[in-house]
């Protein structure tokens, strides 16, 4: 009767799963396959403010207009309760809302989408206002930006290329002096742009957002917009970089972002994800009010969906490692970790997420060993060992930023309580079996976690499931079957090499 | 030549897997309720008590860390002890202390160690260094046991001990573990142990094993294994049979060592027994398992089991 059962519901699942994933590609018309579509960044602007009792509030945000390299095609505001409305000016555009008595933390949402679109132009007037006055320099500063100025005009051509090369001698060691009597107290941007007002450049300052996929909590970065004669420059402050397309998305310029009346403390944070949507039917999917747009992770706030986006591919990966561990028999260390690994390595990619891994936890090794020394008691040693691996982390961040990689960011994705366990764990294992146990079951998890990564990372199963959520049903029957699996691991075959064929 | 066996061999062999054990045999006859009864070696000792199996005499435990100051006056007077974590797993956290010289302490080894080292290692037995899960545990101290002479002359320090398989209360497979140099006095066979397979009939070594792969004599002792037998073979099957009586846990693994004076001792059980047992009698478990699960209603005489037991024919 139990067999019975179980195979209902290994059937039911599989069915159910394929059946709402069938339904959804028919009225949503969302392919099973991601390369038939084209990519929409979803940006979600969220205003955060805390209003005044008993008063009307009235709060406008800054909202893109024309977007260099992108085309803006659909925009939309969630907020319970607020009248909405898009007030357009010469200068810019903003969205209103206004409600007529709020109380306590208010949180309101603006929502665009936009794709890449190559032929989309910066704005073609040439008098916009740059937020912000020109600076007023002392008399020692201004010798200081003439012999800057100067230099910068002798190696260029052009307004473009002078800024470029302006950009670069404040950037630079030989101009030391000079340039950081120019920058101190000041903004970067506000420095560089009241510089070129001075030798007569049209420039303004510009504010963008960095498009990284699945990212939250993002704010504007400044950017120097310089006019050539025939268009719109945009460079990026630090680097002298001429932006493209992939690198910013120009929000605002001109005025503030942010204007409330009737409210305070307000802070305006940016979310952002990569869909993978087909343009044509992106209108229709936006709109449909059928039961699978109500009920799609779509429908959720970006900051949610991006939460969403790694959490769906989980149990592709616990099904990689159920599958290692039940089928081919790779010892791991930890159940799930090799699943945990693999998630951390989703943000850092393989390669430098491995290196890292393999560090902290050999550096945290070497430590431990004495740490067993000390005699301690077992909490406290794990404590300790979480507070090294957080030192160690900082550590390799800061020698990995002065040789040059960027793996601060990364390396803190790893989440440091499982770190300590590992490296408490190996050492444990080292003491009792030895150094080739560590490498089998380190490998081993390492091994299982590279797979698990490889699979999750590739863009179909993003692509199914993120949008078709419903697949994990399929993943949880196959997740049950293999629990029922009774066969033979793989490694059995050669663990009882030695048995006689009869 | 590969070396990997077929799955015709593999099936032909009757050898059970890691899948299959845990599914059809650990998971349908262990009920997970009574694991503590195996996991806590002084819950084991007192149902041992009770069933009339005898143990290596307790001394005393201690549980908390502030004992462990007055840890001198307790062992005031015992000169060979073994300290065991109560919830230990696979051997881990067993310090043996064959004797003293002044105030320092033997080990099985011989490294003379000093109450400091003693008080570190019941430390770390509370904390939960060796326990199952990490829990914090119980240290125990009990008698050290002296190997029968005859058995001793093939193991490389170490107490040998032998592990019988017992099935629904029917003994099915048993293999005596003798510690090796490379093993470090310990009975595992994967830390390197020797694993020598016993005819459950004829009570003789069938087959031997070391890491893997057949050997013919102890590698440190040079003692010819084949030569092998232990005495008393039907005692020890009934004491390790009436385990499943006292526990009631199916598929159990009985580890029992036989003491100079006191004769066979239970030493601990385990409810998740390995599968090395197989290589080292070269014989794989399944169809043992599958005549015993035949059996409609279990004898409730641990005596009429083994000697069910010892007349088949079926292995």
């Amino acid at each position: 009767m139990i067999k019975y059962t179980f195979d209902f519901i290994i059937v039911s699942l599989i069915a159910l799963g394929l059946f709402i994933a069938w339904q959804r590609h028919q009225h949503t018309q969302i392919p099973f396959v991601s390369d038939e579509k084209k990519s929409v960044w979803l940006i979600e602007a969220k205003l955060e403010f805390e209003a005044d009792k008993n008063k009307p509030v009235l709060a406008s945000l800054s909202i893109p207009d024309q977007i260099p390299g992108y085309k803006r095609f659909f925009e939309q505001s969630a907020s319970a309760g607020y009248g909405f409305n898009i007030v357009e000016t010469d200068a810019q555009r903003r969205a209103q809302w206004s409600i007529r008595e709020a109380d306590s933390k208010q949180t309101l949402y603006y929502k665009v989408q936009a794709t890449e679109d190559e032929n989309s132009q910066n704005t073609e007037d040439t008098e916009v206002p740059s937020p912000g006055k020109d600076i007023i320099w002392t008399q020692v500063e201004e010798l200081a930006l003439q012999e800057l100025l100067e230099k910068a005009i002798s190696r260029s051509s052009d307004d473009v290329t002078l800024t470029r090369e302006l950009i670069k001698l404040l950037s630079s060691e030989s101009m030391k002096e000079s340039t950081s009597l120019l920058l101190s107290n000041k903004k970067r941007v506000n420095v560089i742009n009241s510089i070129l007002h001075e030798a007569g450049v049209k420039s303004r300052i510009a504010m963008g957002l960095k498009l990284e996929d699945a990212r939250r909590n993002q704010s504007l970065s400044p950017m120097i917009e310089v006019y050539s004669g025939k268009k719109w420059v945009l460079f990026n402050p630090v680097t002298a970089k001429e932006n493209t397309k992939e690198e910013l998305f120009l929000w605002h310029r001109g005025g503030a972002l942010v204007e409330i009346s009737g409210g305070s403390n307000a802070n305006v944070t940016f979310s952002m994800v990569k869909q993978n949507i087909p343009a044509l039917e992106l209108a229709k999917t936006n709109f449909d009010d059928s039961a699978f747009g109500l009920f799609s992770v779509s429908s959720l706030p970006i900051e949610e969906q991006s939460i969403f986006k790694i959490l769906l591919l989980l149990p592709m990966g616990a099904l990689i490692t159920v599958f290692m561990r039940l089928w081919i028999g790779i010892k791991t260390s930890g159940t799930f970790m090799p699943v945990l690994i693999a998630m951390a390595f989703l943000q850092t990619t393989l390669l430098p997420g491995l290196v890292t891994f393999v560090l902290i936890v050999a550096v945290g090794l070497l430590i431990r060993s004495y740490l067993s020394h000390l005699n301690l008691l077992l909490v406290s040693r794990i404590a300790t060992t979480i507070i090294i691996v957080i030192f160690i982390i900082l550590m390799s961040s800061i020698v990995g930023h002065s040789l040059g990689f960027n793996t601060g960011m990364t390396v803190a994705i790893f989440p440091i309580i499982i770190l300590a366990w590992t490296i408490e764990r190996m050492s444990i294992l080292w003491e009792e079996d030895g150094a080739q146990e560590v490498l089998i079951q380190g490998g081993g998890s390492l091994f299982v976690a590279s797979i698990a990564y490889l699979v999750m990372q590739s863009s179909i199963v993003g692509h199914l499931s993120f949008n078709f959520p419903e697949i994990n049903l399929i993943v949880l029957a196959f997740m049950m079957l293999m629990g029922r699996y009774t066969g033979y691991r793989l490694s059995e075959f050669y663990r009882f090499r030695d048995f006689k064929a009869l | 030549m590969l070396p990997f066996i077929s799955l015709k061999s593999l099936k032909e062999n009757g050898i059970l897997g890691m899948n299959a054990r845990n599914v059809e045999f650990i998971g349908k006859y262990n009920k997970r309720s009574l694991y503590p009864l195996v996991d806590n070696k002084l819950k084991t000792k007192r149902l041992a008590q009770e069933a009339g199996i005898s143990t290596p005499n307790l001394f005393f435990t201690i549980s908390r860390q502030h004992d462990v100051a007055i840890l001198q006056e307790k062992i005031e007077g015992l000169n060979a002890f073994v300290i065991k974590p109560s919830r230990g797993s696979g051997g881990k956290g067993i310090l043996v202390i064959t004797s003293r010289i002044d105030d320092k302490f033997v080990k099985a080894n011989g490294d003379l160690i000093s109450v400091d080292v003693l008080k570190r290692h019941v430390t770390n037995i509370l904390a939960g260094l060796y326990s199952l899960g990490g829990n914090q545990d119980v240290a125990i101290f009990e008698d050290l046991i002296i190997a029968d002479t005859l058995l001793k002359s093939y193991s490389y320090q170490g107490v040998p001990d032998i592990r019988i398989i017992i099935f629904r209360g029917y003994p099915v497979m048993a293999m005596l573990r003798l510690s090796t140099q490379l093993s470090d006095g310990k009975a595992n066979l994967h830390q390197g142990a020797v694993g020598v397979g016993i005819n459950l009939k004829t009570a003789k070594a069938s087959y031997a094993v070391l890491k893997q792969s057949r050997v013919l004599v102890h590698p440190d002792t040079k003692n010819l294994l084949d030569q092998i037998e232990i005495a008393n073979w039907r005692e020890l099957l009934i004491l390790a049979s009436k385990c499943y009586d006292m526990t009631k846990l199916g598929y159990l693994g009985v580890d029992i060592v036989i003491d100079e004076k006191r004769g066979p001792m239970l030493l601990e059980l385990n409810a998740r027994p390995g599968l090395s047992i197989q290589v080292a009698n070269s014989k794989g478990l399944l169809p043992r398992l599958r005549e015993i699960e035949k059996i409609k209603k279990i004898d409730p005489v641990a005596e009429n089991r083994v000697d069910f037991v010892l007349q088949q024919e079926w292995f």
